[in-house]
């Protein structure tokens, strides 16, 4: 119990200083969410390995460094932000440095459409009203201890609305960048809520990378809402450093009809926890949950997912699917909840592992409570090495044994890598890929 | 072309083949055939290299050099080819990628430059069309959701495009019906050559009506218990294995 109070104190105190520095330039209501969220992280601590959630992932390392909240970086230089913004973007692209908007590096043409995207801060003190009712209305800010502290720590973030029928035909481009220094691990909380009234359509991606390298916390929360019959594409990659740690939240809340994806990118950072999580609130929605990982080295990453299936006639999809090299280890939870009333439910829940080396370690578990009587809902899950059999048969014509082994773990990615509907995400994931392949195996 | 020598070998501590001398020239088509266990799955493994199993005694030679030391890659650069009894199934590596990254490795160790896509794209359509083949399957995942006829077909394809100096046909009738066998046997009698040799390997004395062997040999109990000519495969259809077996 001391070690978690002292563990917390640190955020207390920073809480503080933020509430003092913020305090006369914010309305009351954010005032009352963020003091409401600290007092549920001040009381849930940080989650040990006892809970039955976090049993394979220990936040020890993270909970022990005395992370201090990133102050406005100085911004990247152009080649720096080229890194990240893959060469040609057809559509918006906002920048956010430790979760603040910078108006100075992104890129958003007139909207003619009725879309607006920008800051959050901004939009909560010229248009509250299309914020306050969503705005940590769906994170589980009373239960869930990060994002609980994401929420205490409210100062900025990416706010996408659509308003009814709006139809956004290039994606938008969330681009989050973490500063770190060596000497000073420091922390940020980025946040997004997109809201997507009733038919409208848009595609959007958001990124995460550090800026330099040295220990830093990444701990951000998404909150989508999909109205009647929207659609959202909604990728999120993380390629932070290998000393990053990442715990993020994407919350979804679907209404009737609404359609609505998610893919979860995860190839950096040292200790990764992904939390999706979907309500599907309304009849006839359609959730698809998909993810990747590869993972090398001692890189560990967990996929935490929720599907909470409120209404009937909807469906889900989930795919996970994880290359681990070196000592990596990945956890997947598959949570799907079929409430009483969500007959004719179709669930679908799939996470296969390749695993490349002897010592990388895959825990996947799914989690199945299901309290209506008519409805479908398939789990499958695999771990395996490369195939023997199709080694030798690609050998036996003349390919070398690396190429062997290259060609198969990319076909084993291509069916995740293919449903991606974003070009130049597509592009990068491939050429990541291809040079993780080209490191070779680190046991070797 | 090839020699081996006295070759015992087995896998995982099980003995099989007990002692197979065999010479194959260019020019060419020997058939081994055999009952069950015989032994005729394994000399195939053997011969393209595959590693469970393991040679405890003798010797193959493959145009003077020693094959056994060779890697399957290897082997295959040097023209050596087996077409598969069970094609693996490989969901996500594309037919025609797998078999142009195949072909240029060959091309590559044999000092030949390297097809480009049109070029490649040329040839696959002449050996699709002399395999009669559904030229749909040469874009599909290698042998995924493919019929046995098809797996087989693709099987004598891909030797069509790799141009082998050695085919071994691991009981590539094995489950066809007549019409496919017709048509595999087409194939291959398209790809017989002065300059190449091949081994069939089959259970079935059929296939030896369509493709018509120099030499047959029969594989009992680990060894090579008789060899003769074509007229040797239709004694075994009339009066089977079992008087070979009692002979020994």
């Amino acid at each position: 119990m001391i070690d978690t109070i002292q563990e917390t104190e640190n955020y207390a105190a920073s809480y503080a200083a933020l509430e003092g520095k913020r305090g006369s330039q914010d309305p009351a209501w954010l005032k009352q969410v963020r003091r409401s969220a600290l007092d549920s992280f001040l009381r849930l601590g940080f989650p040990s390995t006892h809970d039955e959630e976090w049993r394979f992932t220990s936040v020890a390392p993270i909970a022990r460094v005395p992370f201090q909240l990133a102050a406005n970086a100085k911004a990247p230089d152009s080649a720096t932000l080229a890194q990240w913004t893959f060469g040609s973007w057809p559509g918006i692209q906002l920048v956010f440095i430790n979760g603040v908007f910078s108006r100075e590096l992104s890129w958003n043409p007139a909207a003619s459409t009725g879309l607006s995207a920008g800051s959050l801060a901004e939009a909560w003190a010229t248009n509250p009203s299309s914020v306050q009712p969503h705005l940590a209305r769906y994170a589980r800010v009373s239960t869930e201890p990060f994002a609980a502290l994401n929420t205490a720590f409210l100062s900025d973030g990416a706010f996408v609305r659509l308003p009814r029928g709006c139809v956004v035909d290039e994606p938008i481009h969330l681009i989050f960048l973490t500063s770190a220094e060596a000497a000073r691990p420091q922390v940020c909380h980025p946040r997004v809520l997109v809201v997507a009234e009733a038919n409208a359509q848009v595609r959007i991606l958001e990124s995460y990378a550090s800026l330099g390298p040295g220990v830093c916390l990444t701990n951000a929360v998404t909150e989508l809402v999909a109205e009647e019959n929207a659609f959202v594409d909604h990728y999120k990659l993380q390629r932070e450093s290998l000393e990053a740690f990442h715990v993020g939240t994407v919350q979804l809340h679907m209404g009737r009809s609404a359609n609505v994806s998610t893919q979860t990118i995860s190839l950096g950072g040292s200790l990764v926890r992904n939390h999706v999580n979907a309500v599907l609130d309304g009849e006839g929605g359609e959730a698809t949950l998909n993810g990747f990982y590869l993972v090398n080295g001692r890189q560990h990453i967990d996929n935490h997912t929720c599907i909470d299936h409120a209404k009937p006639h909807c469906s889900s999809h989930e795919l996970y699917k994880g290359i681990l090299d070196g000592k990596a280890h990945g956890v997947f939870n598959g949570r799907i909840i079929v409430r009483p009333d969500a007959q004719k439910t179709d669930s679908k829940q799939t996470n296969k592992n390749l695993i490349l080396s002897e010592e990388a370690l895959v825990n996947t578990n799914p989690q199945l409570e299901i309290y209506a009587d008519d409805v479908k809902c398939t789990h499958g899950a695999t771990i395996g090495q490369l195939d023997a059999d199709s080694i030798f048969y690609l050998r036996s014509r003349g390919i070398d044994l690396d190429s062997a082994r290259h060609l198969l773990t990319y076909a084993f990615a291509g069916d995740f890598i293919h449903r991606l509907k974003i070009d130049p995400l597509r592009a990068a994931l491939e050429a990541s890929l291809f040079a993780r392949l080209a490191e070779g195996r680190e046991d070797v | 072309m090839l020699e081996i020598k006295n070759l015992h070998a087995g896998i995982g501590g099980k003995k099989i083949l007990q002692g197979i001398d065999l010479k194959v020239n260019a020019g060419e088509v020997h058939a081994i055939m055999g009952p069950n266990g015989s032994g005729k799955s394994t000399l195939s493994q053997v011969l393209a290299g595959r590693e469970t199993y393991v040679v405890t005694e003798g010797q193959v030679l493959y145009q003077g050099g020693d094959l056994l030391e060779m890697a399957p890659e290897e082997r295959a650069r040097e023209g050596i080819f087996m077409a598969f009894q069970y094609p693996v199934e490989i969901p996500g590596v594309n037919n025609t990628y797998f078999l142009k990254a195949a072909l240029n490795a060959i091309r590559k160790h044999r000092g030949e430059p390297e097809l480009d896509a049109m070029d490649f794209l040329k040839l696959v359509r002449s050996k699709v069309k002399l395999m009669e083949m559904d030229e749909g399957l040469i874009n599909r995942s290698v042998n995924e959701g493919f019929s046995g006829g098809e797996k087989k077909r693709n099987e004598i394809f891909h030797m069509a495009v790799l141009d082998p100096r050695l085919a071994i046909l691991d009981e590539t009738d094995s489950g066809l019906d007549i019409d496919a066998l017709k048509s595999v046997a087409k194939g291959v009698n398209a790809l017989r050559s002065p300059q190449r040799a091949m081994i069939v390997i089959t259970h079935y004395q059929r296939l030896l009506n369509y493709i018509v062997p120099d030499f047959v040999h029969v594989l009992s109990g680990g060894k090579i218990v008789k060899s003769g000519g074509k007229e040797l495969a239709l004694d075994l259809e009339a009066k089977g294995y079992g008087w070979l077996e009692e002979a020994v």
